[in-house]
């Protein structure tokens, strides 16, 4: 079934669950076991100088609560010695995984995807990428707000790369990102508005807030609140691996 | 050889449903073991992709550093001033015993003796790591002789000394090899103390000022000379006064090296110091208290006569006095009560009583690194602090103690009045 979902909760906290509850959803209805790996797809952003802070992010935000064999968590290598043989070997690994199954992202205020900044190509794969001045801006209060510190280039999947997987689910938040969805998905699939390439994905669902919602038209917005009770159906009822499947 | 991660081949544990005291607080964190040492779960991910071999489910437990007691006097009816031909068993006895008031390790403490005493005693207490098998001894805290005749307290009179004469060579003359001191407890009033002060600390002996007649200039003057520590804050010390502050006004004094506060100790069983007091001393400098037992050999046993050093002294209830006298000598409050009873006078979190106990001695003896604290790379010394319905399990890897049940307890102090000199 191709479909775009857009899925409006009231608020930051009522999106984010409403996102955990469908992938957890996904996960069990997989039917995953020793030999059906769900993969997940996270956006790898690795900062070229700070290989500590997103491995750091990841492991206190969601590795360290989760019972995940480490050999199967994949994290881009910004200090390999070779970026472009670290770039492909990820590719190569996805492909071995059997493709990723669902990918998960949010986007950035000029409408990025991962890192694929204003200009990316939309075919592109996993690369390195220089960083749009927005993006260094949003990512300063990581270092203290001292701009210099803030790494300008990082390892990055490509638009290309996220298409290829089976689902997609972006999740947008905030009255700072509103302006970006509304390009993503009122206006036409434009590179440099990079998520708008999902408008060709078979398969996507935007979670967001209401003020992410701000720039949208009003028809849009009231077309798929309606759509609510059938959304919400993915969530409710919300299983767990404890029943007998 | 230990890295900072443990044997790599060892077993790692893992500890959930606790909280941790880590960086002050309580936090909703596992705690990893190995090797004896915590470890940082997120190298194991990352570098050794490694999970936990065992994980152990404490039931929303509180796990906090072990508590370490640097002045302590004996127990048990093990008295560590008599010179005995067979001092370490003595020792190791009261090291076991206290493994159950969550002490694991400590500074085995020498009160005033004359010097054939020390110089027998001394050798046969040497620092030693702690295990099930009972506490750590971290090194000796020699308090006294050279100490203010008339803040001597319980300390016998016949046996005072000063370092006039030849100052460091007097101190060597005294006790004899310093090899296994870690403290010594001294006044600085005493002629030629800044010199002696020296001495000590460029062999790594932490000075503490106490049992002492000194103002505050000759205290500051010692604490530039290298002092760190006040032996039991207010105890055996002039009074504050508003136009002398005295010792204790090292606590706030801005004449201090910089980048450098003092340790104090304090005895929190409510019969020692007025709760008020205790709380004065806390909220002008939290960063620097020290709980300590500055336990008698008369812990752990009932009332009546016991001897401490070469005086009797006379238990009843939860205080002791030299005997026929009004004059404490000393506490018999074992460590855990004393950081109950710190809890409930100071109001402070729990977060800092404990501290209290574990990292600030830990940082007096500069052994913040391994000691007195859950982070990565130290020791893994473990007490549980369980729910009101006790949970039991397995006991854990080499170190962890069980702290008996904690539950709130009416200080003692609504029933006892401070009496005498203290």
């Amino acid at each position: 079934m191709t479909i775009m979902r857009l899925v409006i909760l009231d608020n930051y906290d009522l999106a984010s669950e409403w996102a955990a509850k469908y992938i957890c959803n996904r996960i069990i209805q997989f039917k995953p076991g020793q030999d059906k790996y769900f993969t997940l797809g996270l956006p790898t952003g690795l900062p070229r100088n700070h290989p500590e802070s997103y491995h750091s992010y990841m492991w206190n935000n969601f590795f360290k609560h989760i019972d995940i064999d480490p050999n199967n968590a994949h994290i881009l290598d910004g200090n390999a010695a070779d970026l472009q043989a670290e770039c492909d070997a990820f590719e190569k690994k996805i492909k071995e995984a059997g493709g990723i199954d669902l990918f998960v992202g949010g986007i950035g205020p000029d409408g990025h995807i991962a890192f694929n900044e204003p200009g990316s190509s939309l075919v592109s794969r996993t690369r390195l990428k220089t960083l749009a001045m927005d993006t260094i801006l949003a990512n300063a209060k990581y270092f203290d707000g001292d701009l210099s510190k803030v790494p300008t280039m990082a390892l990055t999947v490509g638009v290309g790369t996220v298409m290829d997987a089976r689902e997609v689910m972006i999740l947008i938040t905030g009255a700072h990102k509103a302006f970006a969805l509304y390009k993503a998905i009122e206006e036409g699939v434009n590179h440099m508005w990079t998520v708008s390439a999902f408008q060709q994905h078979p398969q996507t669902i935007f979670v967001c807030d209401e003020d992410a919602t701000l720039e949208l038209r009003v028809k849009t917005v009231k077309y798929f609140k309606g759509l609510m009770h059938v959304h919400n159906k993915l969530v409710e009822p919300l299983h767990s691996m404890k029943e007998g499947n | 050889m230990r890295g900072g991660q443990g044997t790599a081949g060892a077993r790692v544990l893992r500890f959930t449903n606790c909280r941790i005291l880590r960086g002050g607080a309580l936090l909703r964190e596992d705690l990893w073991v190995r090797g004896g040492r915590v470890l940082d779960p997120e190298k194991l991910f990352f570098e050794e992709r490694r999970v936990a071999d065992e994980l152990r489910d404490c039931g929303g437990c509180i796990l906090a550093p072990g508590f370490i007691d640097v002045q302590i006097n004996g127990g048990f009816g093990v008295d560590f001033s008599q010179a005995a031909d067979d001092v370490g068993s003595g020792v190791d006895l009261v090291a076991q015993r206290i493994l159950a008031h969550g002490v694991t390790a400590f500074c085995p403490t020498l009160v005033t003796s004359p010097p054939e005493v020390y110089q027998k005693v001394l050798p046969q207490i040497p620092v030693k790591p702690g295990g099930p098998h009972g506490a750590g001894v971290l090194g000796v805290h020699l308090e006294g002789p050279f100490i203010s005749r008339e803040k001597r307290g319980a300390h016998p009179e016949d046996h005072l000394r000063s370092f006039e004469a030849r100052a460091f060579q007097d101190v060597l003359a005294t006790y004899g090899p310093l090899d296994n001191v870690c403290m010594v407890t001294l006044a600085p009033e005493l002629s030629r103390s800044p010199e002696v002060i020296r001495a000590l600390t460029a062999r790594g002996i932490r000075v503490s000022l106490g049992h002492s007649v000194a103002d505050l200039r000759a205290a500051e003057e010692a604490v530039q000379s290298g002092a760190t520590f006040i032996t039991h804050l207010f105890n055996a010390m002039l009074p504050f006064h508003h136009r002398d502050p005295g010792i204790v006004g090292l606590l706030t004094s801005d004449r201090l090296p910089p980048g450098h506060h003092i340790f104090y100790g304090m005895i929190s069983d409510g019969i020692h110091t007025n709760p008020a007091a205790l709380r004065i001393a806390h909220r002008a400098h939290p960063q620097g208290l020290v709980l300590v037992t500055d336990a008698v050999p008369a812990l752990g046993l009932g009332n009546g006569r016991h001897t401490l050093g070469q005086q009797e002294v006379e238990v009843d209830g939860l205080t002791a006095y030299v005997a026929g006298t009004r004059t404490l000598c000393g506490s018999i409050s074992p460590m855990d009560v004393c950081v109950r009873h710190f809890l409930q006078a100071s109001g402070c979190n729990l977060e800092s009583a404990l501290e209290a106990a574990s990292l600030h001695p830990a940082q007096l003896l500069g052994l913040e690194k391994h000691k007195g604290t859950l982070d990565f790379g130290a020791d893994a010394v473990i007490l549980y602090k369980s729910h009101p319905t006790p949970v039991s399990w397995p006991a854990l890897d080499a170190r962890g103690v069980r702290v008996p049940h904690w539950r709130p307890h009416p200080s003692p102090w609504l029933r006892h009045r401070l009496c005498g000199a203290g």
